[in-house]
């Protein structure tokens, strides 16, 4: 394994988020609180708890959405950050050097994706615990909870990877989060619980992934969820799998980097 | 000296169908200069990323101080830097940071010392905290350099090194080089400009349409190729060349005073003897007499026609 290799473009994609440190950090969180302020103060306080039975033993409509725009924040970032980190030497063309190098496709596949999770982990970090200056927080099952979270910031990174390296242009690059992964996360359930929905849309919400990754997440904090949380699980390790599985395809074939 | 690279009938068709390489054999031998001269479009750069595996090879094979390029890429390409074509350089990063990065890439312990020593070296000291997208276009290929030397590569390829670049950096780059020959450092240089490979080179390899026409040592090949003329002065003008002398390839100066004779430095009788001979009984007195040598450029220019009219 070359190390020094893995190390210099981790520190260098970290370095880069230090150096536009306000629009990786801070823009995320600030709309998470825009969202928590609309959606979680202002229509929250009219709506009642969710989950319970009859209003009793529900989560406080705040703390429901919290999981959900954690979620959101942790796709959206995962993959743009990723796909960003991966797109853009391809662009100026200092992707020379990375292929000119003594790596493997592998240890490229560390530094950068692990550069991405990291930064979408602190930025979750973050934003749980601004949330929980506005909302009393509890967390039912912290090894549940901690799987999800760094599961998801692997698996969307390792994603939002393979998107930088399919990508060929800047609307590709913003075509997939922008059309299938924002939706997505807000018809997964970030705001609402499907038994909310008509039956029809809670059947078809039934084919959207990341209702999974919502439902087992929240489930980690509120012991509510829509689906069972081993499911959940088993639906993130899949999607896991097949980011893994494309990559080490695209590995084999030097898919887009190598002529 | 020992062979350092040695390249085996490589080919490279990409997949737009061009053909970009014929078939090429080359052994490059250790601490030499090497410099491959072709027009736009010969194939230079593609030789290039063939050898250090930006792209890949149709068939044939590489080695790098015997290390095959493909099965034991991590030895092979740890010994080779590159300064490639175009200025690509990210646009956040700062000059100093970059070479450490480079040389971290390519699998080396940080070593400041040398990144600071290099960084003099190519007159990049006082930019070191320099934004690189600040940096003028003669900056940007001192960093180029300064990066593809970050890991002490034993093996240098130079990708057009000055084209648009200023006379202060080439004079600069020249000098480098060979200090970097001085230090055991095999060069490679790719360029369409013949002066460059005349005024640098040990040898030269002229390469066009993927295919490599020859590589010999420079002064063999001047030699070897090149015609001569011979000039001759003339003590009283003449009008027109004598009768006598048509058998000769003599061109008269426009003022009469000046014949120039063209032979070929192939062949084993240049005639000079019996042309001299020949002027004595045409009554011709002489002043001077001086050869001189076709350029590479006229060289190059020969075996590209020869080779496009084939
Ligand atoms: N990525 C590519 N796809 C298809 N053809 C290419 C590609 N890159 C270069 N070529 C073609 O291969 C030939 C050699 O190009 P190149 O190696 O860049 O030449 P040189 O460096 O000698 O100017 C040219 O005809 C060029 O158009
Ligand atoms: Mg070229």
């Amino acid at each position: 394994m070359n190390w020094n290799a893995i190390k210099v473009i981790y520190i260098s994609e970290m370095m880069r988020t230090w150096n536009t440190l306000a629009q990786s950090i801070a823009s995320p969180v600030i709309s998470t609180v825009l969202y928590f302020v609309v959606f979680g103060s202002a229509i929250g306080s009219r709506i009642e708890s969710v989950g319970g039975v009859n209003g009793e033993g529900g989560v406080s409509y705040g703390a429901f959405i919290v999981p959900g725009l954690m979620m959101l924040s942790l796709l959206t970032q995962s993959i743009s950050n990723a796909s960003f980190g991966i797109y853009f030497p391809k662009f100026t063309g200092t992707i020379y050097e990375l292929l000119s190098a003594p790596i493997s496709f592998f240890e490229v596949v560390l530094g950068y994706v692990g550069a991405a999770a990291t930064k979408s982990f602190i930025i979750g970090i973050i934003i749980l615990g601004t949330a929980g200056s506005f909302v009393d927080l509890q967390i039912a099952h912290p090894f549940w909870m901690m799987a999800f979270f760094i599961l998801t910031c692997v698996t969307f990174s390792l994603f939002g990877f393979i998107i930088g390296i399919w990508a060929d242009s800047f609307e590709k690059l913003q075509l997939i989060p922008l059309l299938v992964i924002t939706p997505l996360v807000f018809l997964g359930g970030s705001f609402y619980t499907i038994d909310m929905l008509p039956n029809i849309w809670q059947k078809i919400s039934l084919f959207n992934p990341v209702l999974y990754l919502i439902s087992g997440f929240r489930w980690s904090f509120f012991e509510v969820s829509d689906v069972g949380h081993h499911l959940s699980m088993a639906i993130v390790l899949l999607f896991l799998f097949i980011c893994m599985g494309i990559i080490w395809w695209m590995f084999k074939t030097g898919y887009k980097l190598r002529q | 000296m020992p062979t350092i690279v040695s390249i085996k009938n490589l080919c490279k068709t990409y997949s737009s169908g061009h053909q970009a390489l014929k078939s090429i054999n080359l052994d490059i031998e250790e601490g030499e200069i090497i410099a491959l001269l072709g027009p736009n479009g010969a194939g230079k750069t593609t030789l290039i990323s063939a050898i250090c595996g930006i792209i890949k090879t149709t068939s044939g094979s590489v080695t790098v101080n015997g290390y095959d390029t493909v099965k034991q890429y991590r030895k092979s390409r740890g010994l080779i830097g590159l300064v490639p074509q175009e200025l690509t350089l990210g646009a956040f990063e700062k000059v100093q940071s970059t070479l450490a990065f480079s040389r971290g890439l390519f699998g080396k312990k940080p070593n400041p010392e040398h990144i600071e020593q290099l960084l003099k070296d190519l007159s990049l000291w006082d930019k070191r905290d320099s934004v690189l997208m600040m940096l003028s276009g003669g900056m940007k290929r001192r960093v180029l350099i300064g990066k593809a030397l970050a890991h002490e590569p034993r093996v240098l390829f130079l990708d057009e090194p000055t084209a648009g670049v200023d006379v202060e950096l080439r004079k600069d780059m020249w000098k480098l080089v060979s200090k970097l020959r001085d230090s055991g450092v095999t060069i490679i240089l790719t360029t369409h400009y013949i002066e460059e490979a005349e005024e640098i080179a040990d040898r030269v390899g002229v390469i066009n349409n993927g295919e490599l026409l020859l590589v010999e040592d420079k002064t063999d090949l001047m030699n070897k190729l090149g015609s001569k003329q011979l000039n001759i002065e003339l003590r009283a003008p003449v009008t027109e060349i004598p009768q006598s002398l048509s058998d000769y390839n003599l061109e008269l100066s426009e003022n009469g005073t000046h014949l120039t004779y063209t032979y070929d430095v192939k062949s084993n009788r240049t005639g000079i003897t019996s042309l001299l001979q020949a002027l004595n009984n045409a009554g011709l007195q002489l002043k001077d007499l001086h050869t001189s040598q076709s350029s590479l450029e006229e060289i190059f220019v020969n075996l590209v026609n020869n080779d496009q009219a084939q």
